[in-house]
This record gives C-alpha cells, structure tokens and sequence, in this order.
C-alpha cells in the first residue's frame, strides 16, 4: 500500500529493533531493552510482537496470526490484515505454509521447522516482576542469576496446593542462565519451547525483546520430588477426536452443557479434513 | 555492477532501502541465530577494502546512534566517507564502539571492546570480521541455535574460547569473507579442530 513504509515503522525504528533482535539472540532469555514505539492498536493487543514481526518481515514471507490458537479472532484477524496492508505479504492459516507465524499465548500443535519464525505478543516479560515490583532489583536478580525466590513460589505452592499450581506462563531457565517467562502459553505448550525455529519474544509496553535460538535448552522449573508436568484438559477435542492437543472448554448453554475443541483450529481443521476425506 | 568502482564515495547502496534492508536482516538474523551456517549477502558494495558482506552489515545495522569503529586498512578516506553518507554513523574508538569493522587482524587486540554489564549484557560490542575463507569446517560448536554439534573455520580459537567463557558477557562476531557470511554469537562454545581427537 502506498503512504506506508514497508512493514510499517520507519528505517530507523527497524534498525533499532533488529539491534535488539541479535543482541537477544545472543543471550538467550536475557531481556533486551529497546525504545518501543507508539502502535495503531493499543497495549495488550500485541503491541510488542507487532514491531518484532515488522522488523523480521520480508516480502517473501508467508505470515499466520494467532490468538490463544485460533486464527478467526479479532487480535488474529486484525494484525493479519495490518500486515497484509502496510507490507502486501501472503497469508494463512495452515502452520505448515507460514514462514513467519506471530502468536498471543500458545504455540502451534504442529512442530515448527528450522525455516520458521515464531514471534511471541508478551505482556509482562519479567518473570520475577509480581515477585519484585521494584526493576532495579529484578535486574540485579538477574545480573547475579539469583533466583531463588522464584523457587519460593514454586515451593508455596506446593504447600498449599500439593503441587506446583502455576498453569500458564511457567518460567523456564533459557541456556542454563536467565531464568525466563515464556509469554502465557499454558504450561502444557514448555516442552514445545525447544524448537527447530527462531523464537521472538516481544513486549512493547515493557519496551522488551528476547529471544530463544533454535534447540536452545529449554527447562520448566521444577524440583525432583515435583518434576514438572505438561498438562491438559482431560479427554479428546469434541470436534475432530484429538486426544494430544490442547482443549478448550466451551459453554453450550445455560443448563451446564459443554465441549471441549482443540484450541489450535488450524489442527483440528486438518484432521476433521484428512478424517473427511478418508 | 559496482557503482563504487567509478570513484565515488556516495553509490553501492540498496536500490530498494526498505525490502532490501529486510532481506539482509533476515540473513544476518538467521546466520546468528544458527551459528556455523552460512549466508550470502550481494546486494551492495563499499569501497575498498570493505567487503560486499562487511558493505550490507554495516548498511543494515548502522545509523546516527551506533558508534562505528574503522579498524587498520577499513580506516580509509573513502571508507569514512561511504560510511557517513549511507548511515550518518559517528565513528568512534574501538572502546566505544558498537560495531567494529577490519580485517580480524586488524581488530586485534580484541580487548579493547565493550562486553557489556552484569546487568545490561546487550551493552557490547559486535565485529564484523574479515577473514580470507570461511567454510564448515574446522572448530566444533556447541551451544544455542546449534542441535548436536556444528562447525566453522574461525581464524583462531583462543581468544574465541575465552569470549565464550565471559558469557552473558562478551562480544558476538561476524565472520566476512567476500559475499559469505556467519555468525558467532558469545554463546557457542568452540573446541578446536586439533582438540578433537581425544
């Protein structure tokens, strides 16, 4: 389209996020500070994975949006089509066809390839933040990889819990060093965090970029009496039978009726479609 | 076509700045990100003695707010000159450079550059190291974006080894060599070739 740059933000903008981008890429986990810009759409709408994917787009690319694993949302809906007119890139819905894929909390049910990028929208990247509100002291925690208080959390709730109760955004330690929160994909997507793709991570209110290189060491934490665990809902998708993916549940009626479907609808799509077919 | 070799210190730059600036950007992420590949970078040219590759970095990643080093023979009239006019990038000492560009000898001592703090690791310098070849072959890495075991002619490994010990602190490095690109970033860990046969 014309009267835009391509991709958006200005020149100088792309060059400072790309700076971001490696640096990022070259400590795994650490956050990488980086001048956000104001977006067209407000905080919390994907703000920070919006100025990734700008930064990292070229024309070539074939982008797919998705909010909690669905394509078909406003969030996925509208980022999909901001791209489509300030950038004139192909889109779709099928992981498998993307080359550049942005994600609000879940990564696909399909295993991602090494020609794949996965770009993460974060809202609250520090995950010591509702631990340490002050940012001077959670940047020392880090500096001296003092984490131990984390461990506290994880502990506290398996005392009052009988087990480690934190379900999504379960950090993880990225390279053996920078403990990491991994955006607020349920804890059942973690093991997927080692991955043949390049995993972004942006945060535009926070002004954060970081990163995971393809196969970097990936560990929920956890303690040897209470390993972590991936975790779903019980049963299959009520839609296409799916016993491995992520559920969500969805309320029927008012007398209680519900269903469980797959929440990546691209996955549940192609196996209804492959299940038609046959 | 070399729109540099007529003389002039002002041609060689992306015909189309925008989508070519993102296609570099993609190789140049992409090769940090899986230290021991490879790439390929054409699209401009430098006057001498930068290289096409040394050219499409600097181009990519450099503006007014990035203090650029010129080390040795890279440290040329016409060089400044390019280097201003595309990017208007201060140049600076090696000490507070953000990026450094020459021959990997003539960045040595390697010292000199910024590795960033305990707390702002991302305060470091990057180098944009020409060297005479560049092939997979050679040292071993290991580390992030690298699934067993990948391998890189470096020009040596010593001073690399001990970058990588610094980690989250250092320096992150790409290697030119002509158009061939590849990136090693402070997290591999490099054995070297002869190290192997144990």
């Amino acid at each position: 389209m014309s009267g835009y740059n391509f991709a958006y933000l200005d020149e100088d903008t792309k060059r400072m996020i790309r700076r971001a981008i490696l640096k990022a890429l070259a400590v795994p986990g650490y956050q990488v500070p980086f001048a956000s810009r104001e977006m067209p759409m407000p905080y919390g709408w994907g703000t920070g994975g919006v100025q990734v994917s700008a930064a990292v787009l070229v024309p070539e690319d074939t982008m797919k949006v998705i909010d909690q694993g669905a394509d078909d949302t406003t969030n996925a809906v509208s980022i999909r089509a901001f791209f489509q007119k300030t950038a004139d890139v192909a889109v779709t819905e099928a992981t498998g066809k993307a080359t550049l894929i942005q994600t609000r909390h879940r990564i696909p049910e399909e295993p991602l390839t090494k020609d794949q990028i996965l770009v993460y929208q974060v809202p609250i990247p520090e995950p010591l933040r509702f631990l340490e509100p002050r940012e001077t002291e959670t940047r020392k925690m880090h500096a001296l990889a003092e984490y131990g208080l984390m461990h506290v959390k994880l502990y506290e709730d398996i005392a009052r819990h009988g087990e480690i109760a934190t379900s999504y955004a379960y950090p993880v330690e990225a390279a053996g060093r920078y403990v990491m929160d991994p955006s607020p994909i349920p804890k059942f997507d973690n093991p997927k965090l080692h991955s043949a793709a390049i995993q972004l991570f942006g945060a535009g209110r926070e002004q954060r970029i970081y990163a995971l290189p393809p196969y970097t060491p990936v560990v929920s934490l956890d303690f040897e009496d209470h390993p972590f665990e991936a975790r779903k809902a019980e049963g299959a998708c009520g839609l296409c039978g799916a016993e491995d993916s992520y559920l969500d549940e969805v309320i029927l009626d008012d007398r209680g009726g519900r269903m469980f479907v797959c929440s990546d609808t691209d996955y549940c799509r192609t196996r209804r479609e492959a299940e038609e077919a046959a | 076509m070399s729109p540099t070799a007529d003389g002039t210190r002002f041609g060689g730059g992306f015909t189309d700045p925008s989508r070519d600036a993102a296609r570099a950007f993609r190789t140049i992420m992409t090769v940090l990100a899986r230290p021991g590949e490879i790439g390929t970078l054409d699209q401009v040219h430098a006057p001498a003695p930068l290289s096409q590759a040394q050219a499409a970095l600097i181009l990519t990643l450099c503006d007014t707010n990035t203090g650029v080093h010129l080390a040795g023979a890279a440290d040329d009239s016409a060089v400044r000159d390019w280097v201003r006019f595309h990017t208007g990038a201060p140049l600076v000492a090696a000490e507070d450079a953000e990026f450094a560009v020459g021959t990997w000898d003539a960045l040595q001592p390697l010292d000199r550059f910024a590795i960033g703090t305990s707390e702002y690791p991302d305060r470091s310098a990057t180098l944009f190291a020409e060297v005479p070849v560049l092939a997979p072959e050679g040292a071993t890495l290991k580390g992030p974006g690298i699934r067993n075991t990948a391998r890189l002619s470096l020009p040596e490994t010593g001073a690399l080894q001990d970058n990588a010990t610094l980690f989250p602190l250092g320096f992150d490095v790409y290697f030119t060599c002509g158009t061939a690109l590849a990136g090693l970033p402070r997290s591999t860990q490099i054995t070297a070739e002869d190290a192997q046969c144990t």
